[in-house]
């Protein structure tokens, strides 16, 4: 897809600049952007570091399971399909808790451990059942308590206080995901197939 | 409320050092291991970041940007998106180095305290990249039929976007 995608966006690019007569401009933007680029990365790498590894720490004290079990009794409504104490529960709790704490490296793993756990009850491995989707509609919804790539970024274009969005963030964060829950739901009663 | 931000880090760090303590985990080594993985995985960023970063900047100065932008404004200003959020709410779903290189344009251009900075931040911390996770974890079990995940999730994005412009104005007016 990003194939087509960044295609589409350096021709479209070209041609307009031909159009509008901005070539100039467009060749000043080709030489910065990738200096851009690489003062981006340098910028957001050592706070990532910092981040991971504090987080690394979380996960051998074990704090990353207490937390996932705090989960359980919302996984219990949002996936009835198994019991919590299921090894498909258990992996979506350690899934989500990961999200949680932007441990993107540690969440998919896990998300996708949930997933094989999910497929072994499939009775259609090629169809997706309604917990894989619910399952998969709260991963693409983000839950990150602190996103760490954001507040770098905001810092980095001077923002006073980079934090200061994150109640906001929260809310709409939170809003996005029960109105995800609930779509799915409704599709879930409105659809045909209805399996575990 | 605002300054809730401040206290997240400290306390975080407090809790994870201590946890650490109290569980005898040898927490500077396990930082390091984990520290090294992070510089890693950010690293491999860079070739998109790269790539993405002159695309942007690329089609900001052609002028296309603008144009795109002034079609698509009526639909979005009916939804109470501004237009200057439009690039940064296309390519959310489908681009994550895609979207950072817009957020952190955006924020260069209109200043990370503004009105669009916060609402911008906002839109990207609260949804993900939607089509590269569905890809990924339904391609992991190899399922073909993905239902109702489509709409489902690209729903939670747009109610993501909108909740956003709904919270942001609330938050500036319990301010002002």
């Amino acid at each position: 897809m990003m194939n087509v995608i960044w295609g589409i966006i350096l021709i479209i690019s070209v041609a307009c600049s031909i159009i509008t007569g901005k070539i100039s401009e467009l060749s000043t933007a080709v030489l910065t952007g990738t200096s851009d680029a690489i003062s981006l990365i340098i910028s957001i790498s050592g706070m990532m570091a910092l981040w991971t590894g504090l987080m690394k720490i979380a996960q051998s004290a074990g704090l990353t399971s207490l937390l996932s079990k705090l989960f359980s009794p919302i996984i219990k409504i949002i996936f009835p399909d198994f019991s919590p104490e299921s090894p498909a529960a258990q992996s979506i709790c350690m899934n989500i808790t990961a999200n949680l704490l932007g441990l993107g490296n540690a969440a998919t793993p896990f998300g996708i451990n949930a997933m094989k756990e999910m497929q072994k009850l499939n009775s259609s491995p090629a169809i997706a059942t309604n917990s894989m989707v619910m399952f998969v509609v709260i991963n693409t919804a983000s839950l990150q308590l602190f996103p760490t790539c954001l507040c770098i970024l905001r810092q980095k274009n001077g923002s006073a206080n980079p934090l200061d969005t994150l109640p906001t963030l929260w809310i709409a964060s939170t809003v996005a995901l029960i109105a995800g829950i609930t779509v799915t739901k409704i599709f879930e009663k409105v659809g045909k197939k209805k399996n575990g | 409320m605002v300054n809730i931000g401040f206290f997240i880090l400290p306390l975080i760090i407090s809790i994870i050092v201590i946890g650490g303590f109290l569980k005898k985990v040898k927490i500077f080594d396990v930082f390091l291991t984990g520290a090294s993985e992070g510089l890693n995985s950010t690293l491999s960023l860079a070739p998109s970041l790269i790539g993405l970063i002159v695309a942007v900047s690329m089609l900001k100065s052609s002028g296309a940007l603008d144009i795109f932008t002034s079609f698509i404004a009526p639909f979005c200003k009916f939804l109470g998106i501004p237009s200057e959020v439009v690039p940064l709410v296309l390519l959310r779903p489908v681009s994550g180095s895609g979207s950072i290189a817009i957020l952190d344009n955006i924020l260069k251009n209109y200043g990370a305290d503004s009105f669009i900075g916060k609402l911008a931040s906002i839109i990207s911390g609260s949804t993900e990249t939607t089509f590269y996770t569905l890809t990924v974890y339904f391609g992991s079990v190899g399922i073909k039929d993905f239902r109702h995940s489509i709409p489902s999730a690209l729903l939670a994005d747009l109610t993501a976007f909108i909740a956003s412009v709904v919270a942001l104005n609330y938050f500036y007016k319990l301010h002002i």
